[in-house]
């Protein structure tokens, strides 16, 4: 078209180039058609928007870092005697594998600074994708359509805490391994094929010569294989569903709201890849973490106060420890390792909450529509509270993993420490779904009545008869649409099916709907709100809404 | 920018399930109208924020080459304060590099770039009618063309290969171990009648007299150091070796077992496996630090605290013609984490 | 009598020969034995108290410790006997200025600075080492930090870090109980801790880990107070927990901020 050549007469040149390139691309992978298709594509801006992003671009440092690290770590656990430069292990006998990663720390420029940028980078992944994780369950953004992406996500969760752990224990060294002996034990634990699978797994007895290798196999090939594909899964699902939005003026569940891919989210989003990344670096530059050398090498005989995992770890650290005494049963020749199995049954059950939960909520309101207008928890007051319940329980269990820290820091017994925290994984949770389900519907109350009677303005204004009344700035036209903009169920009674039956299932849906919805604040309508200024006109004084600020007169 | 309001009469119609659908709810008032910035008003502005991108982009620049700079400035040698500040003078000039550009980037996109916000319509996800029936054509010509459902001799076999090609794969991973019967070699330790404690990790014999009360040895068997296999048989054969005075224990059977009130307990925790190191002289607790499983050393080691749920096994010890401290036997029982066929 | 005559041919004969033959045969038994003990002794302090330091330790143990230790020290309910304690004893707990104690509790604390002087400890711990034998002060030689560090480390790691951390951060025991940090422990103390077994902590003797054992450890525990991380702020060694705190509070918290900055509109 004519239009291309006269559009850019000053980059006569260049814009050949480009109108080249392009042509190129076009004739071979219909470059035109992908552009026009997602060249402008629309995003909503919000923070919380980016915290998937901090998890895709922590995993794409941890890629290029490892790629480094790939080049100089050597996966062996054969003897060695360390001859390198830290004073305090020469002639001490070590792995090569342990004896590598001290070589990368210490002998190869910039080695430092790539194991400690990928291990924060580890930490930051899945701390960012929980973090998102949590965003998406406290908005809905998990209900139809992307209730198959929340499966995802979750698996995306589960595999980079598989990658992590698989990684610290690379180095075989004191911290990490007794990491491991810890997973051996428990795996042992496990009825009938625990001592099968623990001697697959390290190929014989602990710790043996095969495990650091077989984790890396593990941690450099099938894990971030299976990372990359349920990445690619994850962000095409994206794609298809459109970023959900915020409720707002002029959003709604079939329109998508915010800027389009070129050029504002190039450079929001592809700015912000840099801004993680230098984050990471800066922090790699400056903080330690993982001092292998203090550790030694890895043996079954000695062991450092303050054995804990990776934070995300903890969790399941802390069930262990949470675990009450004397929990074992021998029936005959058989031992039921209650201690361990009960730990991971709770682990298991808490990550298959978890992962169906979308499923749940969806069966309880029978609610079959798209939703792209994500909820402000506030509005969702049970599903917020019982958010808020799982993060207290998995807080618990985190924080149980550091009771002998939490002892000698704040000068307390470790024992009472551990009690306090049993105790506190069964009533914390429930005391934060009560108390966040009540803050959750007084702030949908205060909503009600702002749309209702408006702002306090904080004036006071004395009536002619003597009376003092507070003036009230009405909401303009868009806070009461955000205000009032949200999906309100109500509960539902048991209902006979085509049989004249009443079924088990439809009495627990008529139960959890009454759990959900009993309490409910529903939305102010259109006809409240007439009737509302109705009111005021001779119990309050309001200022018309002002866009700027003007100092108006009253009307009396 | 016009808003493609597309018709939506051909979408499906959703069941709301308990949703209350209200009939007056508030007007939706439109997008909010676009508050112009600075940049947009003025071109002064403009240029000020098209510099302040510039710069940040130059200190990238800046950042990048220093970067470079710093890794040759910087050699590492035996001194540890060399690799310290080239991580830190290297590491820190990347990080200006990548925070700039990501600083300049979205600087430019708040300021420069138009912020109004702009609306697209999003279709159901849910295909057209018309598409749909296409797909079940689609799906019923190749089940009706390869006669899936028609055939069940077919499909049945079909399902079969299907279920056990992947068999011979899962059995490639036997010998993943060459133990045949695992839980039988977790059942001995090295220690047998006669085998000298020696101290961990140096290999010295004990004598009864070097204990002393209130204090522990940290004890492995003699000639493990010199095994092949030395680490997978410490791990079963550590053993903790404390002098108790003999009447504080409570237990009979742990007094016969010891010698004159030295006793010696595996150091493995029956919990999951972490060395039960830590020895309290004047409670006679053993504490593990992994999970904090407390034992009793006057009481057969019970578990007095903590998530472990049975005792740590004992080895019988006495002493030899040249009065060192030797194993009467193996432990009566397997050491470590409970297994199973325990 | 031909000895007799003998005797006295000799002592006739040369007069001082008695003399330089006793004198002869005291420096040789004396000096060997000297010499011979030099090697096990070496390991102690070479100062002997003088009966005016014990004296004075007794007075300062009257006045300051017998109240809970007893007036000759046999002990009472609120503290325990210190015969047979030794100087050691004594030079650890007071110059780390544990004793005297202060409150009762699970476990009793240092405090810096001590509430005696170098002499005064010094004094104590003459007095308490004459009630009966014990581990006595080592010689500075004995804990100068010129062993092997390496050795140390593994000794170190077998038998201390489990209560102190195998960065010497400290640890946690039982029922409030704790094993201090040794990142600022001066080498006599540690060596004095090792030999004594105060509270809770086991008594490593001599044939447990030897005078060069001990020197090892104390080697390696100096390697570690004197050389800072390599890799930059160590967050006082406290592992994976400190690591997960910071990323959360300051890396994510600090990414938060960016985002927040990111998403919202520019004036």
């Amino acid at each position: 078209m004519s239009n291309a050549t006269t559009a850019k007469p000053a980059n006569a040149k260049k814009g050949g180039f480009l109108a080249g390139t392009a042509n190129y691309l076009d004739e071979r992978v219909g470059m035109g058609g992908i552009l026009k298709e997602f060249g402008r594509k629309i995003f909503p801006d919000h923070w919380s928007f980016m915290l998937g992003e901090v998890a895709l671009y922590s995993f794409l440092v941890l890629v290029l870092s490892g790629l480094f690290l790939t080049f100089f770590f050597q996966p062996s656990q054969v003897p060695v005697i360390y001859d390198g430069v830290y004073g305090p292990l020469k002639g001490a006998e070590m792995s090569i594998a342990y004896k590598s990663a001290l070589d990368i720390s210490f002998e190869v420029r910039g080695g430092l600074l790539m194991r400690e940028l990928h291990h924060w980078a580890a930490l930051l992944f899945v701390a960012a994708a929980g973090l998102h994780m949590m965003r998406v369950f406290f908005t809905g953004a998990f209900r139809k359509p992307r209730e198959i992406n929340w499966v995802v996500g979750f698996m995306l969760f589960v595999l980079s805490m598989a990658g992590g752990f698989t990684g610290y224990s690379l180095p075989d060294d004191l911290l990490s391994g007794n990491g491991l002996r810890i997973i051996d034990g428990m795996i042992k634990g496990v009825p009938v094929i625990g001592a099968y699978v623990s001697s697959m797994l390290f190929g014989g007895e602990f710790p043996g010569t095969h495990i650091v290798a077989r984790l890396y196999g593990l941690h450099i090939l099938l894990i971030p294989a299976l990372i990359l594909v349920f990445i690619a899964i994850h962000l095409f699902m994206v794609v298809i569903h459109k970023h959900a939005h915020f409720s707002g003026p002029g959003k709604r569940d079939d329109n998508v709201v915010g800027y389009p891919l070129m050029p504002v989210y190039v450079g929001k989003a592809g700015g912000f890849f840099f801004l993680v990344f230098g984050v990471l670096m800066l922090v790699a530059a400056t903080v330690s973490i993982n001092p292998i050398w203090l550790y030694g090498s890895y043996d079954p005989s000695p062991v450092s106060a303050g054995t804990q995992p990776d934070w995300y770890i903890g969790w399941a650290d802390g069930a262990l420890r949470l675990a009450p005494t004397h929990l074992e049963v021998v029936t005959g020749p058989y031992t039921w390792a209650w201690n361990i199995l009960l730990p991971i049954l709770v682990l298991l059950v808490f990550m298959a909450l978890v992962a169906t939960y979308p499923f749940f909520e969806a069966w309880v309101t029978g609610d079959k529509r798209e939703h792209h207008v994500l909820d402000r928890p506030r509005n969702a007051p049970v599903r917020t509270g019982l958010g808020a319940a799982g993060m207290t329980f998995y807080a618990v269990l985190w924080a149980a993993a550091s009771t002998d820290l939490i002892a000698t820091h704040f000068h307390v017994s470790v024992n009472n420490v551990l009690t306090s925290l049993q105790i506190s994984l069964i009533v914390l949770p429930v005391i934060a779904f009560l108390i966040t389900k009540r803050v959750c519907l007084s702030l949908q109350r205060k909503d009600r009545e702002i749309v209702l009677h408006g702002h306090e303005s904080g004036r006071i204004v004395r009536m002619p008869h003597g009376e003092y009344i507070e003036v009230h700035t009405p909401a303009d036209e868009h806070e009461l649409f955000k205000l009032t903009d949200f999906v309100d169920y109500q509960p539902t009674i048991a209902r006979p099916n085509a049989q004249g039956k009443i079924t088990v299932g439809a009495r627990a849906r008529a139960a959890w709907s009454r759990f959900y919805f009993e309490d409910r604040v529903a939305p102010v309508t259109a006809g409240e709100l007439a009737a509302a200024h109705a009111h005021h006109s001779h119990d309050e004084v309001e200022e018309k809404p002002a866009a700027k600020k003007t100092t108006k007169k009253l009307t009396k | 920018m016009a808003n493609k309001q597309e018709s939506h009469e051909n979408e499906h119609e959703y069941s709301a399930g308990l949703a209350v659908v209200p009939a007056d709810k508030i007007a939706d008032p439109g997008l909010e109208p676009h508050r112009v910035r600075m940049t947009d008003k003025s071109k002064k502005h403009e240029k000020a924020a098209a510099s302040q991108v510039a710069t940040w982009f130059l200190v990238s620049i800046v950042g990048s080459i220093a970067a470079i700079v710093f890794y040759f400035v910087f050699p590492i040698s035996a001194d540890l304060n060399t690799v310290r500040n080239n991580t830190f003078f290297v590491g820190a000039s990347i990080a200006l590099g990548m925070l700039a550009i990501g600083f300049g980037a979205v600087h430019w996109a708040k300021t420069l770039m138009p912020d109004a916000e702009v609306a697209e319509a999003r279709h159901q996800t849910r295909g057209s009618e018309e598409t749909r029936a296409r797909a079940v054509e689609i799906v019923n010509l190749a089940n009706q063309e390869s006669g899936f459902s028609r055939r069940k001799l077919i499909r049945r076999s079909l399902y079969g290969a299907l279920a056990l090609f992947p068999l011979p794969g899962l059995v490639l991973f036997k010998d993943l171990t060459t133990d045949a019967n695992p839980s039988e070699t977790l059942r001995h330790t090295m220690w047998k009648a006669g085998t000298r404690l020696t101290t961990d990790p140096t290999g010295t014999p004990i004598k009864a007299a070097d204990l002393t009360l209130g204090s522990v040895f940290h004890v492995i068997p003699e000639g493990l150091n010199e095994r092949e296999d030395k680490l997978e048989q410490k791990a079963k054969a550590a053993v903790l070796l404390v002098r108790l005075d003999p009447a504080d224990v409570k237990s009979q059977k742990e007094l016969d077992w010891g010698y004159n009130g030295i006793v010696a307990y595996s150091k493995i925790c029956t919990h999951v496996g972490c060395p039960v190191a830590l020895y309290e002289q004047h409670t006679h607790h053993l504490l593990c630090p992994c999970h904090q499983s407390t034992f009793d050393i006057t009481n057969d080691c019970e578990v007095i605290f903590g998530p472990a749920s049975h005792a740590l096994p004992q080895l019988p010890i006495t002493v030899d013609a040249e009065g060192y401290l030797v194993a009467k036997s193996d432990f009566h029982e397997p050491v470590g984490p409970s297994f199973w066929e325990r | 009598m031909a000895f007799l005559k003998n005797k006295s041919m000799f002592s006739r004969r040369k007069p001082m020969a008695a003399a330089v033959v006793i004198a002869a045969g005291l420096l040789i038994s004396g000096g060997g034995y000297a010499a011979a003990s030099g090697a096990i002794k070496s390991t102690q302090s070479s100062t002997i108290a003088s009966a005016a330091q014990i004296d004075e330790g007794r007075k300062l143990f009257l006045s300051n410790c017998a109240s809970c230790h007893g007036k000759s020290a046999e002990g009472t309910k609120n503290g325990p006997t210190l015969i047979g304690v030794g100087a050691a004893a004594v030079d650890f707990q007071v110059s780390s200025g544990r004793m005297p104690a202060q409150a009762s509790g699970p476990q009793i604390a240092a405090k810096d600075p001590s509430e005696f002087t170098d002499a005064q400890v010094a004094a104590l711990a003459a007095y308490v080492a004459t009630l009966g034998p014990g581990p006595s002060i080592p010689s500075d030689a004995a804990v100068a930090a010129d062993g092997n560090a390496t050795r140390g480390g593994e000794l170190f790691r077998t038998n201390c870090a489990m209560c102190h951390n195998a960065a010497g951060a400290g640890g946690a025991l039982t029922q409030g109980k704790y094993a201090p940090a040794l990142t600022s422990t001066p080498a006599k103390e540690i060596y004095e801790a090792m030999a004594t077994g105060p509270q809770n902590m086991p008594v490593f003797n001599d044939a447990n880990l030897t005078p060069k054992d001990k020197k090892d450890i104390i080697t390696y525990l100096v390697y570690l107070q004197n050389h800072p991380s390599p890799a930059g702020l160590d967050l006082e060694n406290l592992g994976p927990v400190a690591e997960g705190l910071f990323v959360w509070i300051f890396v994510l918290g600090g990414i938060i901020a960016i985002t927040v900055w990111l998403g919202a509109k520019s004036n």
